[in-house]
């Protein structure tokens, strides 16, 4: 793999740092005083999804990682490992616990995940920003309280368990924010 | 596929930029100050080590000789020249060009408001600036806080009397991420801790702030005197707001021979180094050895502030073509 000086250092950038391959979130040129230049870099461990800064003198050099994103179709599980899906080629791709830990509350068959994967294979499943979701469990609906006060806990086909107003019912399905976890509107079925 | 001939700025904040310069026109005629246009290539440059000059070379026709001239990082020392042959108060609005400074806050070449008031002490400078930054680009009133004040405030210590340890030990437990491998001086850290630590925190804050007597080994070409506590200060401030440095004024030194000693010594720090030594100024020697007057000055990167006044992230939306496309 390449490596990079600082002056290519930009958002978007994948380089190892301590053995784990990290994504630069932000670049800045720090100058202080009148003293010698810095790059002050905001980057994610792409292994633990954890968010750092870390500075280097201007002309330091990284090595780059060879951490590529692609959109994979989730398949199935057969609980050691959950299995992907290029839709071109038909390969499958096997994703271990801690590459899905995050989404995996959000995973659905035939869904489109965004997979990162370092020398080929997924080092990080990431889910959609918004996924619709049927609801499976939550007490009886209360009809005519639309006002969206209070709410109530649901539990989601995938396991998740979200909170949604009272008037919601097993078999609505559900549009969810990832990010949030929270309940953004009964989707269409 | 973007297309690459499009300006950076927007139209519409080229219109409000051009405006603000205009105001600031103003401002400067209404007080007297006289506004002067002087080289951008000059035979000698500044020395300090860590600012880089672009440079190219002149050469006559018909002749093979080369002289190196660099383009100016601010137009100070012409305008020192000015000062000394009586000019009385003077400003620029230069384009000025610094080699390897790029980013979102930093471009290699940039517009410097730049003025100098024989008359004014640097607290009244200071005066001054807080009513173009008001009057002109609508920002808050600038508060006022001695370097050692406003690092006892933040850090709780002593810029004057900690030891080094001090200092690095409150680095490593403030300041994360740092290479193990880096080696700095005490005015180093200093600065170091001033941009990762107390900077953040004015702008977290939102406060503007000039900073002033700096510690005497951070003059650059500013008098050394001592403050109320016997400690060798600099008298020069700087300007922060927004979380970025806005400028930076001194209380201009006037003694040849201490200016071309700074000189010399910052050559040989490039030396160490390795980086080119820079022909020192001997016009401004020589303008200084006439006699400048007592005069405060103060330099100002104009798109900073455009960048706060019309509330802008990046350097590059108050500049018409970006660096990099130019």
């Amino acid at each position: 793999m390449a490596n990079f000086s600082t002056n290519e250092f930009k958002s978007g950038l994948k380089f190892m740092l301590d053995g784990d391959p990290c994504n630069i979130i932000e670049n800045e040129l720090v100058k202080p005083g009148k003293g010698q230049a810095f790059n002050r870099v905001k980057y994610r461990n792409l292994k633990t999804g954890r968010v750092n800064e870390k500075t280097f003198k201007s002309g330091d050099k990284v090595e780059g990682a060879d951490v590529m994103e692609v959109e994979l179709e989730y398949s199935y599980t057969d609980g050691e490992f959950w299995y992907f899906m290029d839709s071109d080629t038909f390969e499958q791709h096997a994703a271990d616990a801690n590459a899905i830990e995050d989404c995996k509350k959000w995973l659905k068959e035939q869904y489109v995940y965004t997979v990162t994967q370092w020398n080929g294979s997924p080092l990080l499943v990431t889910a959609p920003n918004f996924v619709n979701l049927e609801v499976t469990e939550t007490d009886p609906g209360l009809k005519g309280d639309t006002a969206g006060t209070g709410g109530k806990p649901a539990t989601l086909e995938t396991g998740a368990v979200v909170r949604v107003p009272l008037f919601m019912n097993v078999g609505d399905v559900l549009r969810i924010d990832t990010r949030s976890a929270e309940y953004v509107e009964r989707a269409k079925k | 596929m973007t297309s690459t001939w499009q300006p950076s700025a927007d139209i519409e904040t080229l219109k409000k930029r051009a405006q603000l310069i205009a105001d600031v026109r103003l401002f400067f005629s209404q007080r007297d100050v006289l506004e002067v246009e002087t080289p951008i290539l000059s035979q000698a440059a500044p020395t300090a080590p860590y600012l880089d000059s672009f440079y190219t070379d002149f050469s006559p026709l018909g002749s093979e000789h080369k002289q190196t001239y660099f383009l100016q990082t601010s137009p100070e020392f012409a305008m020192k020249r000015l000062l000394a042959a009586h000019s009385g108060s003077i400003y620029q609005i230069a384009s000025v060009f610094r080699n390897g400074e790029s980013g979102r806050l930093h471009s290699p070449e940039f517009t410097m408001l730049e003025w100098y008031r024989p008359e004014l002490t640097l607290f009244q400078l200071m005066d001054e600036v807080n009513d173009l930054v008001q009057q002109v680009f609508n920002l808050a009133p600038v508060l006022r806080f001695s370097y050692r004040g406003i690092f006892e405030f933040f850090c709780k210590f002593n810029v004057f009397t900690c030891s080094d340890d001090d200092i690095q030990s409150f680095v490593a437990k403030r300041i994360d991420g740092l290479p193990a491998d880096l080696v700095m001086t005490r005015d180093g850290w200093l600065e170091l801790i001033m941009s990762y630590v107390i900077e953040p925190r004015l702008a977290a804050m939102n406060m503007s702030v000039f900073i002033y007597d700096f510690p005497a080994s951070q003059a650059q070409l500013a008098k050394v005197e001592k403050d109320g506590q016997g400690n060798d200060v600099a008298k020069r401030f700087e300007l922060y707001a927004g979380g970025m440095e806005l400028a930076n004024g001194y209380d201009e030194l006037l003694d040849a021979d201490e200016l071309r000693h700074r000189f010399n010594s910052d050559n040989q720090l490039r030396q160490q180094k390795n980086t080119k030594t820079i022909p020192v100024d001997e016009h401004l020697l020589a303008a200084m050895t006439a006699g400048m007057p007592q005069c405060s000055g103060v330099a100002l990167g104009l798109e900073r502030l455009l960048m706060l006044a019309l509330k802008k992230k990046n350097i590059n939306d108050v500049r018409a073509i970006k660096f990099e496309l130019a």
